[in-house]
């Protein structure tokens, strides 16, 4: 417990609590009159508004679309589920820069909607909605397809045994299980959605606004350290309640449900409705996911010469001025960066898992107070705040706090892994703790009656049961690392940039073999996760939690 | 044997954690009076045998850090100032200079050479707190292919862009978040004059660039977040605008841009696809010094010194994509035939914009975006 707390304290809350300091504090007093005045403006009202709406309509849109795929996914067995599993996360994982390119080819001019209905979207807000649709899509079909495909079929069956028509049965027996994933899912789409930054920046054009961007807008170019201030206590403010909240569905999720092993519960589809509805949900997939990344195949490949492997070649030579190095050598730093952050991610995440785990099974065999399980319920959220906190604001706040020695970080690279870490120990906590919490405190304390050292039961009893939970909580950390942007590009570094940053470098210049090669970056980039998560898919557990 | 593959996997995790301890004490070195510290943004970019021969000569190793895009490495190294992350910075423009000089980021030192550099490019001439390195022109960059196809003749200056004959064909960028989109605004208020912030009565009538911005507004002109989205997703006239069949033949880029699509282009065109219309050009200097509390005072002098020297002033152009300040520095053939420098750019003194930065940026703002 005490390792996961000094990292956060160190990494995490001193940090951006010394930027927001700076922003609050002159000569020495501390001025909250700042937060008053800075909500009274009409343009931050309007960014809070809009940051709202934008976040509640896309979590509506992404449930309506994703729902039906998460039933698809739970309930049919068909060709290429894995890989289609594998695919539809990949887009949850890619640097924003990337996809937001991407994404104009299925929403703006030329599109595939301009070219058959003459619609174009792109500087509107459905061009926003639907992006986060696009990256939010796996989080509901993992969560909610997750439970739904170990809930046992015969309940309903037998309800309709009972006379239920089908829509009953499903409304009286399904939803009900499966609300609190829902519900759990929807938190996680609008927090998700809330703190969006690189989609509203990039589709959004400069007339939407969110919160997460106002912040960077107001740290990173107009440097009114004040303002940024309160807009980041804002949203921390805002981010809390909504944890908060999830926190208290996901023990509501965890009261016992009788769960069966998911590949009993998945068949052939058949009739012409669940063709259909299968047909449906792949063609959605299609549309909305594979499409743009399709696009960024395409365009890797279309080189002046004619379709090849030029830009790739390209990629190889060290001549472009851009960099010291061959960008493609921004492959090699961003394993070795994704592996430090992993190794990170994944002792921390699994300590803290283990701490949140620990007290429960105690308290279950000493009826202790609530307290203790209330606190411990209050460090589960704690660890995901990172995910809601502005990189801006992070990076930032490295800057300022840990300047002195024995803690002078600031231009070591360990600096960038510690930052991809921070974003990747939530989804280790959240792929260990169901896994723990199913383990049995009795077969431990059998084990210690039995004369086990304390070690010797972690590794004989733990160990074997969560060792596939902890190869998976290590893969996502590092398909995170790997496709993080934000703290990395806030970070400053000798030359050796990370994929998603170079392709940034490389779009962020004139030139056809500049921005040829930008595609071909991320094409690869593509690969590498949609590998490791295709990994992932091989060794999944039936109770992996929820990524 | 399960056990035992878990195990490895374990130290080999701890393994790592216990390198990147490591890791972090041996990457330091700002203190080693044998290093000397750069700190930049993303563009910086420098020959390896140039930088390899002032190592050389002058017995420096060069530590660069890159500290993101202009405006936040500039804002970066105001909040360090105190206990600064190099010695010297480079990438501080005229747009953001008296931010940097009013918080004291620099100290004072007229770098060997400073002589030799073009006199409209030297400022703070009694203190030296920074030394010019590098311009450029932020301009409206067109798409040959476009103007040639309709038989239209391409725009020239700031009065032909509100022509009704160039409707809707100007993609420019946020002038509140991207550095070309600031050159811009600030290129048609030096043009054109203030006309008076929206409160005062007699903005409605004053003309200015407010009155020009609007009228701008009416001939249908684009405003997107950055430079990239512009100039890769909504201008013709790039190569990735071509494949994104981009409709927007005029964009606000670089004097520079047409040279690199020429040399970032295989095989490599005869003509440039793009062209730059001359009377719509706001001259950008970028300026680098030494940082105040400094570790390497020396080191940084001495890289300041290379910074202008001849040999690093003709490697400039092809790198950065910015023109040379020295008088005598080579401009590569390619500058020359496709994008050579305006004439006659419109300027304005750091201090103006200094005073009226953020002012005309607010109102830019109510004006065109909302």
């Amino acid at each position: 417990m005490a390792l996961p707390v000094a990292f956060f304290a160190v990494f995490f809350a001193y940090p951006v609590a010394a930027i927001v300091a700076r922003g609050l504090k002159t000569d020495g007093v501390w001025r909250f009159g700042r937060i008053g005045e800075v909500l009274a403006q009409s343009d931050i009202r309007h960014v809070l508004w809009f940051t709202t709406w934008q976040a509640l309509a896309s979590t509506a849109l992404t449930l309506l679309i994703a729902l039906p795929g998460a039933y698809v996914f739970a309930r049919f067995d068909f060709r290429g589920k894995q890989v289609l599993r594998a695919v539809v996360t990949v887009p949850f994982v890619l640097p924003t820069v990337v996809v937001g390119t991407a994404f104009l080819a299925l929403v703006g001019r030329g599109g595939l909607l301009d070219q058959l209905w003459g619609v174009r979207l792109d500087t509107t807000v459905w061009a926003i909605l639907l992006a986060h649709v696009f990256f939010n899509y796996a989080v509901v079909v993992r969560t909610v397809g997750g439970l739904w495909s170990q809930l046992d079929p015969r309940q309903e069956e037998a309800a309709r045994m009972l006379g239920a028509s089908r829509f009953a049965a499903w409304r009286k027996v399904t939803l009900p299980a499966l609300s609190p994933a829902v519900a759990a899912a929807a938190l996680m789409v609008f927090l998700f959605t809330f703190t969006s930054f690189g989609v509203v920046q990039i589709l959004g054009g400069p007339t939407f606004s969110t919160l997460e961007v106002e912040i960077y807008r107001q740290t990173s170019e107009i440097f009114d350290l004040a303002t940024a201030a309160v807009l980041t206590i804002v949203q921390f403010v805002a981010v809390g309640a909504i944890l908060a909240v999830h926190a208290w569905t996901v023990r509501r999720r965890e009261t016992a449900l009788r769960l069966v092993a998911p590949e009993t519960t998945a068949r052939r589809p058949r009739g012409a409705g669940q063709w259909a509805l299968l047909g449906g949900v792949l063609a959605s997939i299609l549309v909305l996911l594979v499409l743009p990344l399709g696009v960024l195949v395409q365009r890797s490949l279309d080189a002046p010469g004619g379709y090849g492997f030029a830009y790739y070649k390209a990629l190889t030579s060290a001549d472009s001025g851009i960099f010291l190095v061959a960008p493609i050598a921004a492959i090699g730093n961003s394993l070795e960066y994704a592996l430090a952050a992993t190794a990170i991610a994944v002792v921390i995440g699994a300590l803290a898992a283990a701490a949140l785990t620990l007290p429960e099974s105690r308290l279950r065999s000493t009826g202790g107070t609530s307290m203790t399980g209330r606190l411990v319920r209050g460090f589960d959220a704690l660890l995901m705040l990172p995910l809601g906190v502005s990189a801006v604001t992070v990076g930032f706040g490295f800057l300022i706090a840990l300047d002195e020695p024995p803690l002078d970080l600031r231009s070591s690279w360990i600096l960038v892994p510690l930052a991809q870490a921070l974003v990747g120990v939530p989804f280790v906590v959240r792929t260990m703790l169901p896994v723990l919490r199913a383990v049995d405190g009795r077969l431990r304390e059998a084990a210690a009656v039995l004369g086990a050292s304390p070690w010797r039961v972690w590794r004989e009893v733990d160990l074997p049961m969560v060792r596939r939970a902890l190869l998976i909580a290590a893969g996502f950390a590092f398909a995170v690392s790997l496709g993080e942007f934000g703290a990395t590009v806030f970070i400053a570094r000798p030359d050796n940039p990370t994929l998603p940053v170079a392709v940034a470098r490389l779009l962020g210049r004139a030139g056809d073999l500049n921005y040829g090669q930008a595609m071909a970056l991320s094409t690869i980039l593509m690969v590498v996760c949609a590998v490791a998560l295709l990994l992932l898919e091989r060794i999944r557990t039936d109770r992996t939690g929820e990524f | 044997m399960i056990i035992k593959r878990t195990t490895t996997a374990v130290v080999i995790g701890l393994g790592l954690v216990t390198l990147s301890a490591c890791g972090s004490s041996d990457s330091g070195g700002a203190g080693d009076s044998k290093t000397v510290t750069l700190v930049s943004h993303d563009s910086w970019a420098v020959s390896k045998s140039v930088l390899a021969d002032f190592e050389k000569r002058s017995g420096y190793k060069v530590r660069v850090l890159k500290d993101g895009d202009a405006g936040q490495a500039v804002n970066k190294a105001i909040l360090t100032k105190d206990n600064p992350q190099g010695d010297v910075f480079f990438g501080v423009d005229n747009t953001l200079l008296s931010r940097a000089l009013d918080n004291g980021l620099f100290q004072s030192y007229e770098a060997k050479g400073s002589d030799q550099i073009v006199q409209q490019y030297r400022i703070d001439q009694d203190r030296h707190r920074v030394t010019p390195i590098d311009s450029g022109d932020i301009c409206v960059n067109y798409d040959k292919a476009y103007f040639s196809k309709h038989k239209l003749a391409p725009p020239a200056s700031f009065d032909d862009l509100i022509k009704p004959a160039y409707k809707n064909l100007l993609v420019t960028e946020n002038a509140g978040t991207s550095s070309p989109g600031l050159g811009f605004l600030l290129g048609t208020a030096a043009k054109y004059g203030d006309g008076g912030t929206s409160r005062s009565s007699e903005a409605e009538s004053g003309g200015g660039w407010q009155d020009y911005w609007k009228k701008l507004k009416a001939n249908g002109v684009k405003v997107v977040d950055g430079w990239e989205q512009a100039y890769n997703d909504e201008f013709s006239g790039s190569a990735g605008g071509k494949k994104a069949k981009a409709d927007r033949p005029l964009v606000v880029s670089y004097a520079s841009s047409p040279p690199a699509e020429v040399i970032y282009a295989d095989p490599k065109p005869t003509t440039a696809p793009t062209g730059v219309a001359s009377g719509t050009c706001f001259r950008q200097v970028e300026y680098a010094g030494l940082l105040s509390n400094a570790k390497n005072t020396k080191g940084g002098k001495a890289l300041l010194d290379f910074l202008i020297s001849g040999e690093f002033q003709d490697d400039m152009p092809l790198n950065m994509f910015v023109y040379p300040v020295r008088e005598s520095a080579q401009v590569p053939e390619e500058f020359v035939k496709f994008g050579p420098q305006a004439k006659n750019p419109e300027t304005l003194a750091p201090a103006k914009i200094a005073d009226n930065r953020d002012q005309w940026v607010k109102s830019w703002t109510s004006l065109v975006l909302k």
